[in-house]
C-alpha cells in the first residue's frame, strides 16, 4: 500500500518517465489477493460446519448482520462514532505534538526543559491515564478523546523532533551562508526535512488512535464500534463483532492509504529505493 | 579587500583533547583576485575557507572584509561546497532563490532567471535536484552562490566529486563567470592543474596545524590552456611546494 501511493505520486519537472502510471495497478491488486483467499478458506471451513456456528460465524453471515443493521440505519452511526472520536482525538494530539515537537527539535533550550517530561510521561501506558480522565472530563466524549490524543500524541512528537535533530547539517550551512531569517530556516529548511519523520509519526499515531478507540469504548459508550462489539458479546451474536473487527480494519486501512497518499505528494522529491523499484 | 590576520582556529576532538587546525595565517587578498589555496588533506584549507565565509568562528586573529571583521556569514561572500548541497525538496529555481529572499519578489525572479542563464540551467530550472547529473547540480549551487552578487565567492572543492570531463568544462565556465563578474575568488583545490590555470596566486598550505608555506604568483594570460609549458612548469613547482614525498 505504501509502494501504491508512492507510485501514484506526481513527477515534477523533466517528465522522462511516464510509463509507471500504467503499470501500477499490477501492483495494487496483489495486495487484495491474501485477504480473499483467506476469505474463501473461512467461508468454506464454516460451510463444512468445521467450526460450531455460534462462535466462529461464517463470512455470509457477517455480511448479513452487517446488512440487517445498516438497513435498521444504525451502522452508520456507530462508524460515525467511532470515526469522529479518533478524528478529533488523532487532531488534537498531532496538533500538540507538532507543536511542541517543532519546539522541542528547533531550540535546544525548549529540549532541556521539556523533553526529559515529555519522555516520562510517555513511559506512562497509556490507558493508565483512563481512571484520570473519566474523573476530569466525564465518561462521555471528551474522556475518549482526550485518551486517543494521548495515544497520538507521542509518536508524531518523536517522530518530529527527531526528524528536525536529523536534518543534514550541510543543508542547515547552506541555510546560513545564504542569510536565512529564523523563520525561513524552520520553513524551508528544517520543517521539510523533518517532514519524512513527521508522517511516519502521523501512521503510529494513527493507528494508536484507532486501537485507543476501541478502548475507550469498551470502556463505557452507547454508540460506536467497541461498543458494537460489546453488544455482540454480551448478546452472544459473534458475527456482530467480527463484522465491528472488518469495520475497524477497513477504517484503519482507508485512513492511512489517505496519509499515505498526502505523504506521496508532500514527499515526491525523496529519492529512496521503493521510488526506484516502482519505476525499474 | 579581504585580510587575514594572525589566524588560529583550535578545535576539541570527542574525547576532549584540542588540536590545531590553523596556526599564524596571515593573508590579504586583493579585489577582483583569484587566490587558490591548495595543500594536502587535513592541511586546514577548507577550514580557512569556513573562517572566511563565517561559518566558523576563530580562535585567535581576524578575518576582515572591507575592514569589518566577519564573525558570521555576510550577503557578500557567497560559497559553494564540495557537494551542491541543494535542497531536495526544492527545484533548481526555489534553491536559487534561498539566497535572495530578502529582495523584492520581481527581483528575485530577475537575478534567479539571469544566474540560471548564466550557468546553462535554464531549462532545467523546474527540475528537482535528484532529476540533475552531478555536473549539473554543481552548477546549480553556483548560480545561487551568484544570484546574491557577492563581492567575494568562496569555492571549497567545487570540481572535486566530478569526473574529469565535466571538470575542465566548469573550470572554463567558472573563468568566464568571473571575467564577466570580477568577483573575487578564494578557491580551495587539491587539483593542482585547477589552481594554475585559473587563479593569479596560489597559497600553498602545509599541515600540523595548518599554515601558509609559500605564495606563487601567477603571471600567464588567460585564457590558460593547459598543455602550455608554462603551466605545465608551475604544475610542478606547485607540486615541489607541497612537498608530496
Amino acid at each position: 500500500m505504501i509502494a501504491a501511493a508512492i507510485a501514484r505520486r506526481p513527477r515534477a519537472g523533466g517528465g522522462e518517465r511516464t510509463a509507471p502510471a500504467v503499470r501500477l495497478p499490477r501492483w495494487r491488486w496483489r495486495g487484495i489477493v491474501l485477504p480473499l483467499g483467506l476469505l474463501a478458506v473461512w467461508q468454506g471451513l464454516a460451510v463444512t460446519g468445521a467450526f460450531p456456528a455460534h462462535l466462529v460465524p461464517s463470512p455470509a453471515a457477517v455480511v448479513g448482520e452487517l446488512t440487517w443493521l445498516w438497513r435498521r440505519g444504525e451502522l452508520l452511526g456507530h462508524i460515525g462514532a467511532t470515526t469522529w472520536r479518533v478524528a478529533m482525538g488523532f487532531g488534537a494530539g498531532t496538533v500538540a505534538a507538532a507543536l511542541l515537537g517543532a519546539l522541542t527539535g528547533y531550540s535546544r533550550t525548549a529540549r532541556a526543559y521539556l523533553d526529559p517530561t515529555l519522555q516520562a510521561l510517555k513511559a506512562v501506558p497509556s490507558l493508565a491515564w483512563v481512571p484520570l480522565f473519566i474523573l476530569w472530563f466525564g465518561i462521555f466524549e471528551a474522556s475518549k478523546i482526550a485518551l486517543i490524543a494521548v495515544g497520538v500524541f507521542f509518536p508524531v512528537y518523536l517522530n518530529l523532533m527527531a526528524g528536525i535533530l536529523q536534518t543534514d547539517r550541510r543543508l542547515v550551512e547552506v541555510g546560513r551562508i545564504c542569510g536565512l531569517s529564523r523563520l525561513d530556516m524552520v520553513r524551508r529548511v528544517l520543517v521539510p526535512a523533518a517532514l519524512p519523520g513527521f508522517f511516519t509519526g502521523l501512521r503510529a499515531g494513527l493507528a494508536l488512535g484507532w486501537m485507543f478507540v476501541i478502548a475507550a469504548e469498551l470502556m463505557g459508550a452507547s454508540r460506536g464500534l467497541g461498543f458494537l462489539m460489546l453488544d455482540g458479546q454480551m448478546t452472544g451474536r459473534p458475527a456482530i463483532i467480527v463484522g465491528a473487527l472488518v469495520l475497524f480494519a477497513a477504517a484503519g486501512k482507508i485512513s492511512d492509504a489517505a496519509i499515505t497518499a498526502v505523504a506521496g505528494r508532500v514527499l515526491a522529491w525523496q529519492d529512496g529505493f521503493g521510488a526506484s523499484q516502482e519505476t525499474a | 579587500m579581504l585580510h587575514i590576520a594572525a589566524l588560529s582556529k583550535r578545535f576539541e576532538d570527542t574525547a576532549g583533547v584540542r588540536h590545531l587546525a590553523l596556526d599564524g595565517i596571515d593573508l590579504a587578498v586583493r579585489e577582483h583576485e583569484i587566490v587558490a589555496l591548495v595543500g594536502t588533506s587535513g592541511c586546514g584549507k577548507s577550514t580557512l575557507l569556513r573562517l572566511v565565509s563565517g561559518l566558523e568562528r576563530p580562535s585567535g586573529g581576524a578575518v576582515r572584509l572591507q575592514g569589518r571583521a566577519v564573525t558570521r556569514p555576510t550577503p557578500e561572500v557567497g560559497m559553494v561546497f564540495q557537494e551542491p548541497r541543494l535542497m531536495p525538496w526544492l527545484n533548481v529555481r526555489e534553491n536559487a532563490r534561498l539566497a535572495v529572499l530578502d529582495l523584492p519578489r520581481d527581483v528575485q525572479d530577475r537575478r534567479i532567471a539571469e544566474a540560471l542563464e548564466k550557468v546553462g540551467l535554464s531549462a532545467f530550472a523546474a527540475a528537482l535536484p535528484r532529476q540533475l547529473s552531478g555536473g549539473m547540480a554543481q552548477r546549480a549551487a553556483i548560480a545561487r552562490a551568484l544570484v546574491r552578487r557577492p563581492k567575494v565567492l568562496l569555492l571549497d572543492e567545487p570540481f572535486s566529486a566530478l569526473d574529469s570531463f565535466t571538470r575542465q568544462g566548469l573550470q572554463d565556465h567558472l573563468a568566464a563567470l568571473w571575467d564577466d563578474a570580477r568577483f573575487t575568488l578564494l578557491l580551495v583545490t587539491h587539483d593542482v592543474e585547477e589552481a594554475v590555470v585559473l587563479a593569479d596566486r596560489i597559497v600553498v598550505m602545509r599541515g600540523h596545524p595548518g599554515h601558509v608555506h609559500e605564495c606563487i604568483d601567477i603571471d600567464l594570460p588567460r585564457p590558460r590552456r593547459r598543455c602550455l609549458p608554462d603551466v605545465q612548469a608551475l604544475k610542478e613547482r606547485v607540486i615541489q611546494a607541497l612537498d608530496l614525498s
